[in-house]
């Protein structure tokens, strides 16, 4: 026995993916060349994955205000924000974030992930109860194992099963925390929100969405899945990160529960953590505002989402039912997805290979994100490099 | 109320398919060694017994659970 022994599974997988000559997971990108090309192991790609959604990494304003942060206020905060680790900055981009989703309360984070697994794992506590979509982000369920509540999932979007499960909490629903996400990461289908905030009003309990992957896409105001519902006010927690439409790293927490600035001192995951350092607040700052003043990247966000989706499903692909910036080919066969994945990356296209646990089912993923910053013909050319997978397949 | 034998005889039924190659099941099989269940087969099967008796398992005790017994006895614990 060893420590070792419960690796053997990726040892394995690792070995095989090295005597097939590709390595999905460990492909580097040598040079960015904008929000939507680089080379990645030697290939000139178009990145076809990476959440860049509105495109804003290389934007002009946002480059600008983290220069001077950084000459301003150096590389790094060295401490965590109830130490030395808070900045004006930092509050400022918390007041602005409350303004923004229209909310009282918000806490900014490290990263996203310290959001999610933060909130989760201090909301519910021994005693309570977490209902969670069984689809939800790793964040998520890490965080929950950790808080100590009792842990029950619901089927994906099944708002009947979700219902199902308050009604056999009977009165513990009253101290039971939902969670579900805005756009789901993988398959980028929405979550019923209308239904599931028509449940929470009936039995009970408190709410949090995941609204990562779906900020600055849907709602008026684009505060994502639970204003285009119109089911803010049924909304306890929004949670979200900066590192895709926002095109930096962190994360938040919104909130009307004047609670939250207590509960801020309860979460490890905030307290013991160095802050986000001043550039990323400085150039999340600025994404938040053009986020805000340029509702033209939506558009072209969603044309381009519209437009892989057609191409694909054109295809005879299988691709995610629901059409979104997220558009995920389902691969039955696992080694014909690693095949695919490299064939794409020489053909140009650079794609998320996602292989159980990762994927929801037991199938493969190629899963592609598309941007506001790419072209009509860049999106085309990444329809062009499946269809000649399948040409080679097909000859093959 | 379900008793242990009720949920045992339950996991057996879920747990068919599962038994290959002549094996027999009993209360000492071991879900992931013996017969090679994934997370996944073992959430479905988790859920198939929660439709069957309308409860909700908490995946809390999971860790706790290695065999056919640790699951039966986990579920009448869980319905007291």
């Amino acid at each position: 026995m060893s420590l070792f022994d419960k690796f053997q599974p990726i040892i394995e997988i690792r070995a095989e993916l090295e005597k097939a000559g590709v390595m999905p997971f460990g492909a580097v990108t040598e040079k960015i060349l904008s929000p939507t090309e680089a080379i990645v192991n030697g290939h000139k790609v178009i990145l076809a994955g990476t959440n860049n959604y509105l495109g804003l990494t290389f934007d002009p304003e946002c480059i600008a205000a983290a220069k001077q942060a950084v000459e301003e206020q150096g590389t790094g905060t060295t401490g965590s924000r109830m130490a030395n680790g808070t900045f004006a900055e930092h509050v400022k981009l918390e007041q602005e974030l409350a303004a923004f989703f229209d909310r009282k309360h918000s806490i900014v984070f490290s990263t996203g992930y310290a959001a999610t697994m933060g909130m989760g794992s201090t909301l519910a506590g021994p005693g309570d109860v977490i209902l969670m979509d069984a689809d939800s982000h790793a964040s998520i369920y890490d965080g929950v194992r950790l808080g100590g509540a009792d842990m029950v999932r619901f089927r994906h979007n099944d708002t009947a099963d979700l219902e199902k499960r308050l009604r056999r909490l009977g009165e513990r629903a009253a101290n039971t925390l939902i969670i579900v996400e805005g756009i789901y990461s993988m398959m980028g289908d929405q979550a019923p929100l209308k239904e599931i905030a028509a449940i929470k009003r009936e039995y009970g309990g408190m709410l949090m969405v995941d609204e990562a992957h779906s900020l600055g896409m849907l709602g008026a105001h684009g505060r994502g899945v639970a204003e285009a519902a119109g089911v803010e006010d049924d909304v306890d927690f929004v949670v979200g990160t900066f590192s895709k439409s926002l095109g930096a790293t962190g994360g938040y927490c919104v909130s009307n529960h004047p609670e939250l600035e207590a509960v801020r001192f309860a979460i490890r995951s905030y307290i013991f953590t160095a802050s986000p350092s001043p550039s990323v607040i400085a150039s999340t700052r600025v994404a938040l505002r053009l986020m805000q003043e340029r509702p033209q990247l939506r558009e072209r966000l969603w044309e381009n989402a519209h437009r892989l989706h057609a191409g694909l499903k054109r295809l005879g692909l299988q691709v995610s039912p629901q059409v979104s910036p997220v558009v995920a080919v389902t691969i039955k066969n696992r080694d014909q997805a690693i095949a695919w994945w490299n064939e794409l990356l020489q053909r140009g296209a650079y794609v998320n290979l996602v292989m159980p646990p990762a994927s929801p089912t037991r199938d493969s993923l190629l899963r592609c994100s598309v941007s506001a910053a790419h072209s009509i013909e860049q999106v085309d050319r990444i329809v062009e490099a499946f269809a000649a997978l399948q040409t080679s397949a097909a000859v093959g | 109320m379900p008793d242990y034998n009720d949920f045992l005889n339950r996991i057996y039924e879920v747990l068919k398919p599962f038994a290959k190659h002549g094996l027999i099941l009993n209360e000492d099989s071991e879900l992931v060694t013996e017969l090679g269940l994934t997370s996944l087969q073992v959430m479905e099967l988790i859920e198939q017994i929660e439709d069957h008796f309308d409860i909700s398992v908490p995946l809390n005790i999971l860790p706790d659970i290695r065999t056919i017994q640790d699951l039966a006895k986990q579920l009448e614990k869980l319905s007291n």
